[in-house]
């Protein structure tokens, strides 16, 4: 079924764009991603502007986060203290993000910025946490299954002023690392059109030391209000938020999501990392392709005084 | 007596030979609502004249559709070290953002170079460029909306009957850009434009889409808080609707 969408004023598949947001809703449940990293290259790839790929795939995956971080709150999985702190540092780094944006896209460089940004931050994050958690397996499995954890690990961040006791991470630590990691991952949403649940949650584990069990469902929290404050933004600043993409993209979205969140249950947090791992490294490794391959098209032709 | 003789020019018949064109559309609105999914407008006319048809059969109809014109920002790559990034753009102000011609006959043939580039027919004279440098920018811009389908030329694809009806559907893409589509019908004979005409074509959003468009324009926050809410109860409902099954 074709449908014309308003603002994208493109003819699409409406079932196509309920099945794309069934699948990232699907991973945003699993991972505790907001899936932005995936929603935005599948709706370019169906025909959709990239400025409007941008904006709606922000308000899916506030949809997402929602229908996700509801089923974390019923395993109280939700450090809503650090969520909170997280979200402070955050809307700093976003305020900053989206005049670096402005300015990025009046020069034309905001396609490469985004570009080479995706392969740094993915390639670091799916390396890093490739590498430990297939540490982690293969010691567990060493052991014959019996894994002797810490709490957690002990790292430079914990000594550190202002310390705070976060009672549902079971941390007692400074506010000041949460901060910094809020507000640069909210630079990076605003600059890349992601939530930054990719960057988060490792962030939350290696930095912060935060227990696996309680990361997904903080960084669905924070996210819902990182991406809520881009839409809006979006929304006012360029129009290119289209609901009705968003509706067909949500529908798909929070039962994807609601599936995801159940079938991460069911798997052990390695395994779920080494799959969030696997995920992250493939988009990288596709962007960074499309960076260094001769493209077919040198030129590029976008209407001015719109987002690219 | 100069008056007089005014009076008399007006009235006095068609030169021998002149020939005019009368041109109608099937329809001169487009209304884009949600189950739009592109659209045919079919333009038919007939050529009026006083004289018999002349001899030499070389009457020809070229039609145009031009989309309204969009300000774009033309950018190329280049190699930099391993990546590629944009460095040299080009702003070359308005452009169509459609442009469909048709014919009866090829159009080397039904147009003389001169007349093409008096009256700005094919595209690529549209869009030529005074500076050498700019030129394979404005290349580009044809190249890419040939590539989208934005951008056509229908060769002999005018049906010309008799040298006097003559009939041609144009497909409107589904990704149509709201505002008013000019129709230029051109007759000519041995390549020299006889006669033209223009028609407009009215395309809007309607219905839902263009109640979506005007509030995303008009009330941008309010919009965005909307598009919140919708995300907000949507989440919400999921994850209760899944809590009552007890999946």
């Amino acid at each position: 079924m074709q449908l014309y969408l308003p603002i994208a004023e493109v003819a699409v598949n409406a079932y196509a764009l309920v099945g794309i947001g069934g699948l990232v809703g699907f991973l945003s449940g699993l991972f505790g991603v907001g899936g932005g990293f995936l929603i935005t290259p599948l709706l370019i790839f169906i025909g959709v502007p990239p400025g409007v790929a941008v904006a709606t795939g922000s308000n899916q995956v506030v949809a997402s986060s929602i229908s996700g971080v509801l089923a974390q709150f019923k395993r109280k999985a939700v450090d809503i203290r650090m969520g909170v702190v997280l979200l402070s540092g955050g809307l700093i780094g976003s305020g900053i993000g989206i005049w670096v944006f402005a300015r990025l896209t009046a020069i034309g460089q905001v396609d490469l910025f985004v570009s080479l940004a995706y392969v740094v931050f993915l390639g670091i994050v799916g390396a890093m946490m490739m590498q430990e958690s297939l540490r982690a397996l293969w010691r567990a499995r060493r052991a014959g299954g019996v894994v002797v954890r810490r709490a957690h690990v002990h790292t430079w961040v914990h000594g550190m002023p202002f310390k705070m006791k976060f009672r549902t991470s079971g941390l007692y630590i400074s506010v000041l690392p949460p901060l910094m990691i809020g507000a640069f991952v909210g630079f990076l949403s605003a600059v890349m059109g992601v939530g930054g649940g990719f960057i988060m949650v490792p962030a939350m584990i290696y930095l912060l030391g935060m227990p696996t069990k309680v990361v997904i469902g903080t960084s669905l929290f924070q996210i819902i209000f990182t991406t809520a404050f881009t839409t809006v933004m979006h929304a006012v600043t360029s129009q290119s938020v289209d609901i009705l993409l968003a509706v067909l993209l949500i529908v798909g979205g929070v039962v994807g999501a609601q599936f995801g969140a159940r079938f991460g249950v069911r798997l052990k947090a390695e395994q779920l990392r080494i799959l969030l791992a696997g995920l992250v490294l493939l988009v990288c490794f596709k962007v960074g392709l499309d960076l260094v391959l001769t493209p077919s098209e040198l030129y590029s032709v976008t209407l001015a005084g719109r987002l690219p | 007596m100069i008056r007089a003789l005014a009076l008399a020019l007006a009235l006095l018949p068609l030169p021998a030979g002149a020939e005019s064109i009368v041109a109608g559309l099937s329809q001169s609105s487009v209304s884009i609502t949600a189950d739009y999914a592109g659209s045919e407008i079919l333009i038919y006319g007939a050529v009026k004249r006083e004289a018999p048809i002349a001899p030499g059969r070389t009457l020809r109809v070229v039609i145009t559709v031009e989309g309204p014109d969009l300000p774009v920002v033309v950018r190329r790559k280049e190699r930099i070290g391993p990546i590629w990034a944009n460095t040299d753009r080009l702003r070359p102000g308005p452009v169509p953002s459609f442009y469909a011609v048709a014919s009866s006959a090829p159009l080397d043939e039904a147009l003389t170079p001169e007349e093409d580039l008096r009256h700005g027919v094919t595209l690529a004279r549209v869009l030529r460029s005074e500076e050498p440098t700019s030129q394979p920018f404005m290349d580009a811009i044809l190249r890419i909306g040939t590539a989208e389908e934005r951008y056509f030329t229908q060769e002999n694809s005018i049906a010309l009957t008799e040298e006097t009806l003559f009939r041609t559907d144009v497909a409107l893409p589904a990704a149509l850009t709201e505002g008013n589509y000019t129709v230029r019908l051109f007759l000519t004979r041995d390549g020299e434009v006889l006669d033209t005409v223009k028609r407009t074509i009215w395309v809007r959003k309607a219905g839902l889409e263009r109640f979506i468009f005007e509030s995303a324009h008009q009330q941008p926050l309010l919009y965005g808080l909307a598009s919140l809410l919708i995300a907000g109860f949507a989440g919400w409902a999921a994850s209760a609707l899944f809590q009552r099954m007890r999946w």
